[in-house]
């Protein structure tokens, strides 16, 4: 049968607009609001209501810009751009307007910023700052409301509110669960709920990102540190396997929050509740802080140089098993990979699980059951799922227990080993008999990537100092394989992962550079046997 | 007619016809008054030819925007596939205005009537009256004239045995002066709290449940019928300051007059006259010293300019207000200009939807300065913090409750400035720092 | 019929809350669904039924319609407390509301209030009277304003009211 030919479709450009903003020519696509198309011209026009991962309000009115030949001030977030407009964002017209709305909005807004969370980091602050008035011209009482427990994470300060509805629209229309609503009328109104229903919504935590003022706070961080006082580090979230990009807050080498990173591919703006709260493990002070060896019968602090030679003298010609944490990076299991590799034996991993929660307006967006941030760059790599982290050990393997707390082990499996070495940030009890432990960070103390249950690979940076002698994974490993007659001896995290890019064809080409901050997918293809299909 | 006055020998009682008329309220009376005729016509007619003769008549929006209404209908699509809804805005609630509710009570079936038609010229097969809450009366004369039309085949799936489809439904509000905003009234329809909604997109496009919707007043509807049988001419010749505004309009007159009640006077009537021979003028002992001539958010007028009025929608422009919803408001020399203002001002302040920061804001603050002023502890600063305040929430907001709120307090301070210099005190009064001392 | 778990548990109090959406209402509520294409158009209706069986709106009262009408009790409770007619506790046998707006402000409507608050004993606005017959609120523009001052008792209107006419009003309820 002939085969016919198609003629190729051609490919639908969407429509170009052009207009000018602030003196600046842009073209952007048709149905695009001035307010997105000023980004693409480099105006931030300033705004509360408008969120990209919200539906358009378009009630805070501070977003108001002149348009030329138009009658009245354009609200920029709910007008669509047409051809040949000519936007003035800071014009006098435009700059009056704002400074009303922010007189009007600091008339009943109580002066907090001392005492109040979002100071340093607050978008009242910000513009009042910028643009808004040196005085106010308010003398009456100031209206005055308590502060209400919302319930999960939630606390919500009505004097602060300026009812921008970000919080009800992300309830509704992201969350699909209308737990928040608008309450009275006029300036009496605020934000409220029903009695008895709260804000437990497994992603109920955004509403406080998204609040660009004190008014909804989250009791978890309630005057914990001050915005100008931590540090902030791009990441990715260990709490799952859908790996959301986050940005890890610091102060004094201690994680305070962490908060969602925007990443269209992944996340949008969002992070979930479990992910988000499940940071105290980072700061455990119970932390291995020297490398240690065994000696007469107990574990004694050593040096590296003393430590790895050790290491390597009792993996010598053994077969070893690789019980591996699924939330070690992909440079470190390719290592512990080449280790499995070059004595012979297995790598294995056992996950914890928990119920999904999918965030719903978001597409492909959940808590993942997969209690993990690597288990997918595990499986590429090589490692076996098990439901015991340690199901593919043969008896008489040296066990290597990396960063793995052996919570998920079978009673009497352990025993099965020949020896134990740990390497890792914590020492779990039932491995206190092993013969050397080799001190690790943890993810937020080293730079890395994690493979998303997706397949995308994401960067994650270096947020804090590791304790006491504690080295990054892929530095401790890179030097072990080196003792072992391995060609390592990477000085760079990058060259670790530039050594898996040119072994694996999932990570074929991929170089920290081309990852960026928001990642890349796995090249998809067959594998032919060894090692996981993607 | 000046219900509930007898009809004044200068007014052209053709909407008012029938108020204080028991007889006409129901069905049958109704029809004995020549009802349901123009509807008849109508379902043989097609609907562009309806939207035709209204666009030719020159018939503008009677609930206070004065859009023309042959055009607003001209923008729904035929045949467009959608579900198309006509809204009938029987919401009345601006301060000073009850015609509306006089139309329902003594008339139902004439709105009803105007409905079908509106619904049909529009290609809608289901009308909505959104009455307020407040209204029980014309609600349960409404709900009646609906039963009894469906009851005669009038409504229904074959509306007067032309084989089309005509429902009207009426939907009770519960108590939102915003809610007369045609997009609030639509948010409220559907069940949702009475926001105005931003347009675009309009409701010809995208209203009702998402649907092509045309929102009209009832005194709009009501005017339909009488213009499909009499001619859009006849409609514009009765005026007199066609061809701008044609037709008759009900005034509502209330406060301090001698014959409160409402008028229909046509268009281009002298305000002078209607002012002191129809409605009789100052109570005894007093005389004349304000008139809001549209409901409250038009601005005041003094007595001069109103004694120089022509009754339609340039002549009021022309002398410093607007006609709106043609609630005249009466002022005597015994009220306090300020109290009044102040007084408007937390009315819109309790009816602010709360959405628009400056409206929301805005309207409280308002409020506050002006009672600070109207107890004697207003400062020198207030007038200018008030004009000011009234500046920022013109022009800037989903829908007009704002800007309405500042229009009296802009024309009270511009034609009545003295009244609240004379209750400002001399002293630099700080009332929080008196508190606090 | 029976009510969910939603119901009973936000009532929070000893008194069961009986549902209102049952035999001739629960089929009102049937014929309303066939006039709107969304249960949630039926929604101010739906609270109307509920507060004229039940004299006011509870949270229970809310849950039951949230959950006929598929929405959530908290998005109900928005759309309550946005319409001033919903009472959100119980009111008075009576319950009187008087148009204070300019147009009835400039015709003596004070007077009225304060005749009335005096009259029916309950001294001040919103404060139900002691024998629990009376109400009294101010309201604003009840869309009969040239027959100031007008009162709306329950859903009686009451046209031309003056100080002087409101002993024989009250008097004439019973």
């Amino acid at each position: 049968m002939a085969t016919t030919v198609e003629p190729a479709k051609a490919v639908t450009q969407p429509k170009m607009i052009n207009l000018t903003i602030e003196g600046r020519p842009v073209s952007v696509p048709e149905g695009m609001s001035i307010l997105e198309a000023a980004k693409h011209a480099g105006v931030l026009i300033p705004h509360y209501c408008y969120h990209p991962g919200l539906p358009v309000a378009g009630v805070c009115r501070m977003c108001l810009v002149e348009v030329e030949k138009a009658p009245k001030l354009a609200p920029s977030c709910a007008t669509t751009v047409a051809e040949g407009q000519v936007v003035h964002v800071h014009s006098a017209q435009s700059r009056e307007a704002r400074k009303g709305v922010l007189e009007m909005l600091l008339i009943n807004h109580p002066l907090d910023c001392p005492i109040c969370d979002q100071s340093g980091e607050c978008e009242l602050q910000d513009y009042t700052f910028q643009e808004g008035r040196q005085d106010s011209r308010y003398q009456e009482p100031k209206r005055f409301n308590p502060v209400e427990d919302f319930g999960g994470d939630v606390l919500y300060v009505p004097n602060r509110c300026i009812l921008c509805t970000r919080c009800v629209r992300f309830m509704d229309d992201v969350a699909h669960d209308t737990v928040l609503n608008v309450s009275e009328r006029g300036d009496r109104a605020v934000i409220g709920k029903f009695e008895g229903k709260d804000l437990t919504h497994p992603w109920a935590g955004n509403v406080v990102d998204l609040c660009p003022v004190g008014a909804l706070l989250s009791k978890d961080f309630l005057n914990k540190a001050r915005s100008w006082d931590v540090t902030r580090t791009a990441s990715v979230c260990p709490g799952c396997s859908q790996g959301c990009s986050m940005t890890v807050e610091t102060r004094d080498n201690m994680v305070v929050r962490l908060r969602p990173r925007p990443n269209d591919s992944v996340n949008e703006y969002f992070m979930c509740d479990y992910g988000r709260l499940n940071y105290r493990w980072m700061n455990r002070q119970d932390r291995i802080e020297a490398p240690m060896i065994r000696r007469d019968n107990a574990l004694a602090a050593t040096d590296w140089e003393t430590a790895i030679p050790a290491a390597a003298q009792a993996l010598k010609g053994k077969r070893v098993y690789v019980a591996a944490s699924p939330n070690l990076s992909n440079e470190a299991l390719f290592l512990l990979s080449r280790l499995v590799k070059l004595n012979g034996g297995a790598g294995g991993f056992a996950v914890e699980t928990g119920p999904e929660a999918p965030l719903p307006g978001v597409e492909d967006l959940a808590l993942r059951a997969d209690r993990a941030a690597n288990g997918k760059g595990a499986e590429l790599l090589g490692f076996v799922r098990g439901d015991s982290s340690l199901a593919g050990m043969q008896n008489g393997d040296v066990l290597i227990v990396a960063q793995d707390e052996l919570t998920l082990i079978r009673d009497g499996e352990l025993a099965r080993a020949s020896a134990v070495i740990v390497i890792g940030a914590i020492l779990p009890e039932i491995a206190r008999h092993a013969m050397v432990v080799l001190p690790t960070a943890n993810c937020t103390e080293e730079e890395g990537t994690f493979t998303n249950l997706r397949g995308r690979v994401q960067r994650f940076m270096q947020a804090k100092a590791a304790p006491g002698m504690a080295r990054p994974t892929w530095w401790v490993l890179s030097d072990l394989l080196a003792a072992l007659g391995e060609k390592t001896g990477y000085f760079l995290p990058s060259e670790a992962f530039g050594a898996l890019a040119a072994a694996h064809p999932h990570f074929a080409g991929m170089t920290y550079d081309s990852l960026g901050m928001r990642g890349l997918p796995v090249i998809q293809h067959q594998l032919p046997g060894v090692g996981g299909t993607a | 007619m000046g219900f509930p006055h007898p009809s004044h020998e200068r007014e052209t009682p053709v909407l008012s016809k029938h108020f204080g008329n028991h007889e006409a309220i129901g069905l049958e009376g109704w029809r004995k008054q020549g009802g349901y005729q123009a509807l008849q016509k109508a379902l043989a007619m097609q609907p562009g030819e309806i939207v035709d003769i209204v666009k030719a008549s020159g018939l503008r929006g009677r609930g206070g925007a004065g859009f023309p209404t042959g055009m607003k209908w001209s923008f729904m699509k035929p045949g467009d596939g959608k579900p198309h809804y006509l809204c009938c805005n029987a919401d009345e609630s601006e301060p000073g205005t009850f015609k509306d509710r006089e139309i329902m009570r003594w008339t139902p079936h004439a709105l009803v009537e105007g409905c079908a038609i509106g619904a049909y010229a529009i290609g809608a097969e289901t009308a909505y009256i959104y009455i307020r809450g407040e209204f029980t009366e014309p609600l349960e004369r409404m709900r009646t004239a609906v039963k009894e039309a469906y009851a005669a085949g009038i409504l229904g799936p074959n509306a007067m045995g032309s084989g089309k489809r005509v429902d009207v439904h009426v939907h009770k509000g519960a108590g939102a002066y915003i809610c007369g905003e045609e997009t609030a009234l639509m948010n409220s329809l559907e069940g949702r709290r009475g926001n105005p909604r931003i347009k675009p997109p309009f409701p010809a496009v995208a209203g009702l449940f998402g649907q092509p919707t045309t929102i009209n007043n009832v005194e709009t509807l009501v005017a339909v019928p009488h213009i499909l049988m009499h001619g859009a001419d006849w409609y514009k010749a009765m005026s007199l300051s066609s061809p701008k505004s044609t037709g008759s309009k009900l005034f509502s007159v209330c406060g301090n007059i001698a014959r409160p009640g409402n008028y229909e006077v046509v268009m281009g009537f002298p305000f002078k006259d209607f002012l002191y021979d129809l409605c009789g003028g100052p109570p005894k002992g007093r005389t004349f010293k304000a008139v809001i001539p549209g409901g409250a958010s038009v601005p005041i007028q003094t007595m001069e300019e109103a004694e120089a009025t022509k009754m339609d929608y340039e002549g009021f422009v022309e002398q410093g207000t607007m006609l709106g919803s043609g609630g005249v408001i009466v002022i005597d020399d015994q009220q306090c200009m300020v109290k009044q203002i102040a007084r408007l001002a937390r009315f819109f302040a309790h009816e602010s939807c709360a959405q628009c920061t400056q409206c929301r804001e805005g309207t409280a603050w308002t409020t506050k300065i002006m009672e600070r002023i109207r107890d004697g502890e207003g400062t020198a600063q207030d007038l200018d913090t008030l004009l000011s305040i009234a500046d920022n929430m013109t022009g800037k907001t989903i829908c007009v409750l704002s800007d309405s709120c500042a229009v009296p307090v802009v024309s009270g301070i511009k034609k009545f400035r003295g009244e609240f210099e004379a209750l400002i005190k001399k002293t630099t009064y700080h009332p929080v720092m008196a508190a606090v001392a | 019929m029976t009510l969910s778990s939603t119901a009973t548990l936000v009532h929070g109090h000893d008194e069961q809350y009986a549902p209102v959406f049952v035999g001739e209402r629960r089929k009102e509520l049937e014929e309303m669904f066939t006039r709107y294409p969304t249960k949630m158009a039926c929604l101010l209706p739906t609270l109307w039924i509920v507060q004229e069986e039940r004299g006011w709106v509870s949270d229970a009262g809310m849950a039951e319609v949230a959950e006929l009408l598929e929405l959530t009790p908290a998005y109900v409770k928005g759309v309550v407390t946005f319409y001033t007619m919903y009472h959100q506790h119980p009111v008075g046998k009576y319950f009187i509301q008087v148009c204070t707006t300019s147009p009835c402000g400039v015709c003596g409507a004070e007077d009225v209030v304060k005749a009335l608050l005096e009259k029916t004993g309950c001294g001040e606005l919103g404060v139900t009277s002691k024998d629990g017959k009376y109400t009294v609120i101010e309201v604003e523009c009840l869309g009969a304003c040239g027959f100031a001052t007008p009162l709306m008792i329950n859903d009686l209107v009451v046209e031309s009211v003056t100080p002087e006419r409101v002993p024989e009003i009250l008097a004439g309820l019973s």
